[in-house]
């Protein structure tokens, strides 16, 4: 199994090094959206803060036990944010981070987590910009939380085991924010020839390829800080009815190599 | 296979992807993304102006390089927190 999927990444790794050509990947820049884009992304991003802001009041009010792992879903993304990653395709893009939080406190409650990561980069690394805040909250904060907590929901109930389950959900809520990112400059910047479409065809075949392997690096790094939780915050995540009786058997195990 | 020991091969995994483009794709510059960005747009639509400046720019790379690892030391010290109290947490009530 092991050897199977090294061997796995091993060609992807190879395959895009073929491909490879010079791509971005991060967030939109200040002043690149036309007026009318940035607000209209601002219209739809305000719904989900409300949402948000209630959302998080809800949980450390019924459970102040919990402040503290919300802290550590905000503080994972602002690592994981921090970190420009060297991709195959030349060029560096940073991964989100936002699939932790998501799983745990639902995707609402990253909709504000991540909106105070993208604006602090935003105001002091003139990363993002204050003008694209709405659209870059959209694709990070908003369809990157939704995507991940969607997918975990599913495999689960599918019968996937946690570790699948979060490596699926924080691989793909990354990649589908930079989707997102190329549809909104797509949107915004349609083609000459070809309109909206080629534009999305083309930002899309960069992104994908650039952030793939930085969405399976996030992917895994979720899963070990899942493992870590699994092991000794059992009682936070059974709170948040994360751990069921299958799972605990894991976390379990793994607390018997701890002792 | 321990949970210690996946978690360290699950790293290693991470690791080397990281570390891997600089193999695979040596003449690279490896640029910061964003100015990428700016250059297709103005490829696509010439005559597109940025409406709106950023307040404020790091005065230079190195300063820049400075913030973005301040921000990646800050949070991984509070995640690094976190773990180690949690751990210490569970350490006390099993005894």
């Amino acid at each position: 199994m092991f050897r199977r999927t090294t061997w796995l990444t091993m060609y992807l790794l190879l395959a895009m090094a073929v491909l490879a050509r010079p791509a971005y990947a991060m967030h939109i820049a200040e002043g690149f959206l036309p007026f009318n884009w940035a607000a209209f992304w601002f219209v739809v991003v305000l719904p989900f803060w409300f949402w948000g802001l209630r959302s998080i009041q809800q949980t450390v009010k019924s459970n102040p036990g919990l402040k503290m792992l919300l802290g550590l879903a905000g503080a994972y993304t602002f690592v994981l944010s921090a970190l420009k990653l060297p991709s195959v395709t030349g060029s560096c893009s940073h991964p989100t981070g936002v699939g932790l939080g998501a799983i745990l406190f639902g995707p609402a409650a990253m909709s504000i987590l991540g909106g105070i990561v993208l604006l602090f980069q935003a105001l002091l690394l003139a990363h993002g910009g204050l003008s694209t805040l709405g659209a870059n909250t959209f694709s990070m904060a908003v369809v990157g939380p939704f995507v991940a907590y969607g997918l975990y929901r599913l495999v689960r109930r599918l019968g996937g085991s946690l570790p699948v389950a979060v490596f699926l959900a924080a691989t793909l809520g990354d990649l589908m924010t930079y989707v997102t990112t190329s549809l909104q400059l797509a949107l915004a910047f349609p083609a000459q020839p070809g309109g909206v479409l080629a534009s999305m065809l083309k930002f899309m075949g960069i992104f994908a390829v650039t952030q793939l392997p930085l969405a399976i690096s996030e992917g895994i790094l979720t899963v070990i800080v899942f493992n870590l939780l699994a092991t000794y915050n059992k009682n936070e995540l059974q709170e948040l009815s994360i751990l069921d009786e299958k799972a605990l058997a894991v976390g379990g195990r793994n607390l018997e190599v701890h002792k | 296979m321990s949970s210690a020991q996946k978690n360290l091969f699950l790293l290693l995994i991470v690791i080397l992807l990281a570390a891997a483009p600089f193999f695979l794709h040596r003449s690279a510059e490896f640029a910061g993304a964003d100015d990428r960005a700016e250059e297709a747009i103005t490829q696509i639509r010439p005559d597109y102006e940025p409406w709106f400046k950023p307040v404020w720019e790091p005065p230079s790379g190195e300063v820049e390089t400075f913030l973005f690892a301040t921000q990646a030391a800050i949070g991984s010290g509070i995640v690094c927190y976190f773990l180690g109290y949690s751990k210490g947490k569970k350490h006390r009530e099993q005894k």
